[in-house]
């Protein structure tokens, strides 16, 4: 395999482990249902496809490319659906979305 | 193969940290979602495991278990719903209903 | 690599199970149930068992879930405190005890994976090396050719077990009449037009996979559970998003009772056709002219019986179990604009 092939190959799943690390830390560390949402929804989608698109270019042309671009595939699509049921179930029905941040003068609001 | 090592490190970390919030989850759906990220990781570790046996066969594996993280994270977010009939309101309140966080409330007093 | 991998999930595992006992919230350790799955599935493909985290994927991860908290909606979902003190000296001596004479009986047994273990020199050599001549050169897959054609009769064993069971769950919960009763408002998500619009091309797909894994069990991992309990997600996903009662327009009480029964009968009526043309029970070699194309056969046979009989149990205990509670709110206001709360 080309050098440039694995150059593309080594960053693309360098650059999605480390979203996955970001989609970790944020559920962990976020203090609310609905940011740790956003944590989720983003990154696990972004870095699901940045990683199986790495293994697609170590596998070359064959059927286990083409099994992996399902599973990409099929990832990116119910993905965002998941997400959308989440936000769609909490806020219709049990948790309160966080209210607005007011700007009140004298108030130290942008850092 | 480094890279398989960088990306398997990054993914355990990742499903330890979703543990935790599985474990803690203040509210129901803290859980779900820790659940079906959880899922995700999973679908990605068992396509690098295929890489690094060599056996091209796991990636089955995985895309059955995408298809089953899916299914399951609707299915509970259905069921969610049907706890209308509990004993036990106390524990239903408290779960429910999340309360906001502190460190927002503070911003905004 | 991989002993870390083994290491890091065993740890997991032991961590999950402890929150799944302390969890008092049933819910909650339902959920957490689904990520023991998850990891044993992730375990099973560490120890290279490809077959069983199939089955593990798709059984414990998706429907096992969905059933359970299925049992939850309709009973209550918390634990109830215990009415007496938690120590009991005898309860704690009894499980030392055992556990110590556990421990000193395995003492005896081979080490995990000793090349030299008398499993790997009498009957594993025997299925890995005459399975091309036995049974069937073009089945590489040597696990379905011991499940379907070396050990038949445990598998008709499995596929009645889970007959028995779903009948079982028939007679207690009222049978095809309690399937066919439309309930009023449907119980859908389908007023959700993203779910709607992912669901719809999925679900055809999906049973086209169970079907792909069903008859490519022979060639890789696959075969007849894995294949039927993919199939009833599929439908399970078809009824949660458009509503049971469309589900059930095709797949009524009646049908599915009647598919039970008919993978049970299909099994069956391949290890009596062996006695009929002359041979044992379940002897495939007696089902075409050439004993390898007979083995074919045969294993081709069984395995379908087993996907339909897994794929309707599996459907018939989801709508059994479901729409017993009351519609969720939402579904109350049907056809209403997707706005902001």
């Amino acid at each position: 395999m080309s050098v440039w092939l694995e150059a593309l190959s080594w960053l693309s799943m360098l650059a999605g482990s480390l979203v996955l690390l970001v989609t970790g830390l944020g559920v962990l560390t976020l203090p609310e249902y609905y940011s740790r949402l956003h944590a989720t929804s983003i990154t696990d989608t972004l870095g699901a496809a940045l990683v199986l698109f790495g293994l697609a270019v170590q596998a070359g042309w064959s059927l286990a490319t083409a099994k992996l671009v399902m599973v990409m595939l099929f990832l990116m699509i119910t993905g965002p659906a998941a997400s959308h049921a989440l936000v769609k179930t909490a806020a219709l029905h049990d948790l309160s979305l966080p209210p607005r941040r007011r700007q009140e003068d004298g108030d130290a609001g942008a850092d | 193969m480094t890279y398989f090592t960088v990306a398997t490190l990054a993914i355990l970390v990742s499903m330890a940290m979703l543990l935790v919030r599985a474990f803690k989850g203040e509210t129901v759906y803290d859980r779900i979602l820790a659940v079906n990220s959880f899922g995700t990781k999973t679908v990605l570790l068992i396509a690098l495991m295929c890489f690094m046996t060599g056996r091209p066969d796991f990636i089955d594996l995985a895309l059955v278990y995408a298809l089953m993280n899916f299914i399951s994270t609707i299915a509970v977010l259905r069921f969610t719903r049907y706890h209308d009939m509990l004993d036990d309101d106390d524990l239903r309140a408290r779960r429910l209903s999340a309360p906001i966080a502190p460190a927002i409330e503070e911003e905004l007093t | 690599m991989l002993a870390l991998i083994d290491v890091v999930l065993l740890a997991f595992l032991a961590v999950t199970a402890v929150a799944i006992v302390r969890l008092r919230d049933l819910f909650a350790a339902v959920m957490v149930t689904g990520i023991f799955s998850l990891l044993s599935a992730g375990l099973f493909t560490v120890m290279d068992a490809v077959d069983v985290a199939f089955t593990e994927a798709s059984v414990g991860a998706g429907i096992s879930t969905i059933l359970m908290l299925a049992t939850l909606a309709v009973t209550q979902d918390v634990e109830k405190k215990r009415w007496r003190r938690r120590f009991s000296p005898l309860a704690l001596g009894v499980v030392v005890v055992t556990g110590a004479a556990l421990v000193y009986g395995t003492s005896d047994m081979p080490r995990y994976g000793d090349p030299d273990a008398p499993i790997h020199h009498y009957l594993a050599p025997h299925f890995l090396e005459h399975t091309p001549d036995e049974i069937n050169e073009h089945i590489p897959n040597v696990v379905t050719a011991v499940l379907a054609s070396y050990r038949g009769y445990d598998t008709f064993g499995e596929t009645t077990v889970i007959f028995t069971a779903a009948v079982m769950v028939l007679m207690l919960l009222g049978g095809a009449a309690t399937i066919d009763r439309r309930r009023p408002g449907g119980g859908r998500m389908g007023a959700n037009v993203v779910l709607r619009a992912s669901a719809k091309p999925l679900v055809p797909l999906i049973l086209l996979f169970a079907l792909y894994v069903q008859f490519h069990g022979d060639f890789g991992p696959g075969g007849g559970f894995q294949a039927g309990v993919i199939f009833a997600a599929g439908l399970v996903l078809y009824a949660l998003v458009y509503g049971p009662d469309r589900a059930q327009a095709i797949f009524t009480g009646r049908r599915l009772e009647a598919l039970v029964a008919l993978g049970v009968l299909i099994y069956g009526g391949a290890g009596v056709a062996g006695i009929v043309l002359g041979g044992e029970f379940l002897d495939y070699d007696l089902l075409a002219a050439d004993p390898q194309d007979g083995q074919h056969r045969g294993i081709f046979l069984v395995e379908l019986g087993v996907g339909i009989t897994v794929a309707a149990v599996m459907t018939t205990l989801f709508l059994l179990f479901t729409g017993r509670g009351q519609p969720a709110p939402w579904e109350d206001r049907v056809g209403e604009s997707e706005g902001t709360p």
